[in-house]
């Protein structure tokens, strides 16, 4: 293939997370032949970061697993410095300095940096734990087999799947929300009630409106103090308050950065050598009237990843795909396409007792966000019906959406839509009481 | 030794659909092509061990439920991230209305 990118210096990617090593494998898929340089910050060899808050906490847990097809990255060529970070960027003459004391040259580089745990900003904040890295994990899952009781700061995802987790093990958990209710920004209000309900029946304890004003030491461990004058005293304490996009380096090097680094729909940055990719990422999504977001998510990190080797090598495309991610709590997933919260109205499909998916549309009827939760099996098709008619801009009819008898995958083939055949004893037992 | 056997009858996988098949101690997954052709896999993504049967199948491509990996059925070729480990495809015949599966 004919690159415009060839011979030295090269490619530098700053960070070995899923963005940035899947961007290295990409570009030798496609025949780039230069050099190509990643710099990881932590010391262990790449490996996918969803586990950390899941079954790596579990007692007898092994290491997650390295970033698929990354497992050989070196034997690709791939000249991976771990351990290693990069101190700063020099963008007039295109070189990174690194922490051991390298200058690498680029011809283009990526910026891959992830996103790190917000801290705790109140007094004794810096006494509760935070979980991002493989040895923050470590660290929390010896924590977890000394302590018996658990208080989670923040009912997002972290927090709440660190606490189904911890209980699990069997801890006594509490989470703490300041929001009137769990998952706020991203999820669905009947979703999260739904995920409530999931941690209700775990007997997790979840009190929303509770603004932290304090940690600090006690005999048994900590103890948190709310602004309405509560307290409580837990052995453990994890702050689960989000993420913020890792933009030192990039701000330093005098990028433009809007919520993250500011790239273009190419996911070039305000310097045409410099690209940025993942959760350290902003970018103008095409399918959202170009509205600009920043994602924090596993399958954008590896889909932005790949499409930005493209656009290292001179690709014009546009990053288009649908967002979308997933959580594990208990023996339940939640999944979520699109963005729900570009919607105005909002359809309930209920395919079973204890499934549910809601359906966002935006004022054109056109479908902009989906989420699901229940078990795999009853959620995850629906699901990725919903992410294809999103990438369509297909605006489907609410009565059918909200009628678990009708196929959706019907209205993604544009075939006439009878009620769905009943394929499984469950649904046969759900038909009669609806009959009854 | 290979040995037939009988996973299904014809009518019990929708066009465009995949079901479960368990023998002995292991499992497969079962699908029915868009043009009504038989085909069989290894019944777990090669990525995390969760089974393809509750997977959304597209054309001639099977997505895993869990993290939305796809493979070719007909080959097994993962097609999308993040498996990047191919699937064992198995032989299919069908016999009056049976579906019969070749298990090496």
């Amino acid at each position: 293939m004919s690159n415009v990118l060839t011979g030295e210096p090269g490619i530098v990617v700053i960070g070995a997370g899923e963005a940035g090593l899947r961007a290295a494998v990409t570009l030798r898929e496609r025949g780039y032949e230069g050099s190509i340089t990643v710099v990881g910050e932590e010391p262990h060899a790449p490996y996918e970061r969803p586990p950390l808050s899941k079954a790596v906490l579990h007692p007898d847990a092994a290491s997650p697993p390295a970033i698929s097809g990354a497992g050989d990255v070196e034997a690709k060529g791939v000249n991976l410095l771990l351990g290693v970070e990069a101190v700063g960027v020099d963008r007039k003459a295109q070189s990174v300095a690194s922490s051991d004391g390298r200058s690498l040259p680029y011809a283009r580089l990526l910026i891959a940096t992830g996103a790190q745990a917000r801290p705790l900003v109140v007094e004794g904040g810096h006494l509760a734990t935070t979980l991002r890295r493989l040895d923050d994990a470590f660290g929390l899952r010896a924590n977890l087999a000394h302590s018996r009781t658990l208080l989670v700061i923040g009912g997002g995802f972290i927090g709440l799947e660190l606490a189904a987790a911890a209980r699990t093990r069997g801890l006594s958990v509490t989470v703490a929300e300041a929001a009137p209710r769990i998952l706020g920004r991203a999820t669905p209000e009947p979703v999260a009630a739904v995920v409530a309900d999931w941690h209700a029946q775990a007997g997790v304890e979840i009190r929303t409106g509770k603004t932290l004003s304090r940690i600090s030491a006690h005999r048994v461990g900590f103890e948190a103090e709310f602004a309405d004058g509560d307290g409580l005293v837990a052995g453990l304490i994890v702050a689960g308050v989000g993420a913020a996009p890792k933009t030192r380096l990039a701000e330093a090097a005098g990028l433009a950065i809007d919520n993250g680094i500011a790239a273009d729909a190419r996911l070039q940055t305000s310097d045409p050598f410099v690209y940025a990719a993942g959760d350290c990422a902003s970018f103008p999504h095409p399918l959202f009237e170009a509205r600009r977001l920043r994602l924090e998510a596993w399958r954008n990190a590896q889909d932005q990843g790949s499409f930005v080797a493209g656009s290292l090598l001179g690709g014009r495309d546009a990053y288009d795909a649908v967002p979308w991610f997933w959580s594990d709590q208990y023996d339940f997933t939640l999944q979520v396409a699109g963005l729900p919260s570009a919607g105005i109205r909002l359809v309930e499909r209920r395919p079973q007792a204890g499934a549910l998916l809601t359906f966002h549309l935006d004022a054109s009827g056109r479908l902009v966000g989906a989420a699901g939760v229940g078990s795999l099996a009853l959620v995850a098709k629906d699901i990725k019906i919903a992410e294809r008619m999103i990438a369509r801009r297909l605006a489907p009819d609410p009565e059918i959406l909200a009628d678990p008898r009708t196929s959706l995958k019907a209205v993604l083939s544009g075939k006439p839509n009878q009620p769905a055949a009943w394929t499984s004893a469950a649904a046969m037992i759900s038909f009669d009481q609806i009959q009854h | 030794m290979a040995q037939w056997f009988e996973a299904c009858g014809v009518d019990d996988v929708e066009l465009e659909g995949v079901i479960r098949f368990d023998n002995g101690d292991r499992t497969f997954a079962v699908y029915r092509s868009p043009d009504g052709d038989f085909y069989c896999t290894d019944g777990l993504c090669s990525h995390e061990a969760v089974h393809l049967a509750d997977g959304f199948v597209m054309d001639y491509e099977i997505e895993c439920p869990k993290h939305s990996g796809a493979f070719d059925y007909r080959t097994g070729a993962a097609k999308r991230l993040p498996p990047c480990v191919n699937l064992r495809t198995y032989p299919v015949r069908v016999e009056q209305g049976r579906v019969l599966i070749e298990v090496a």
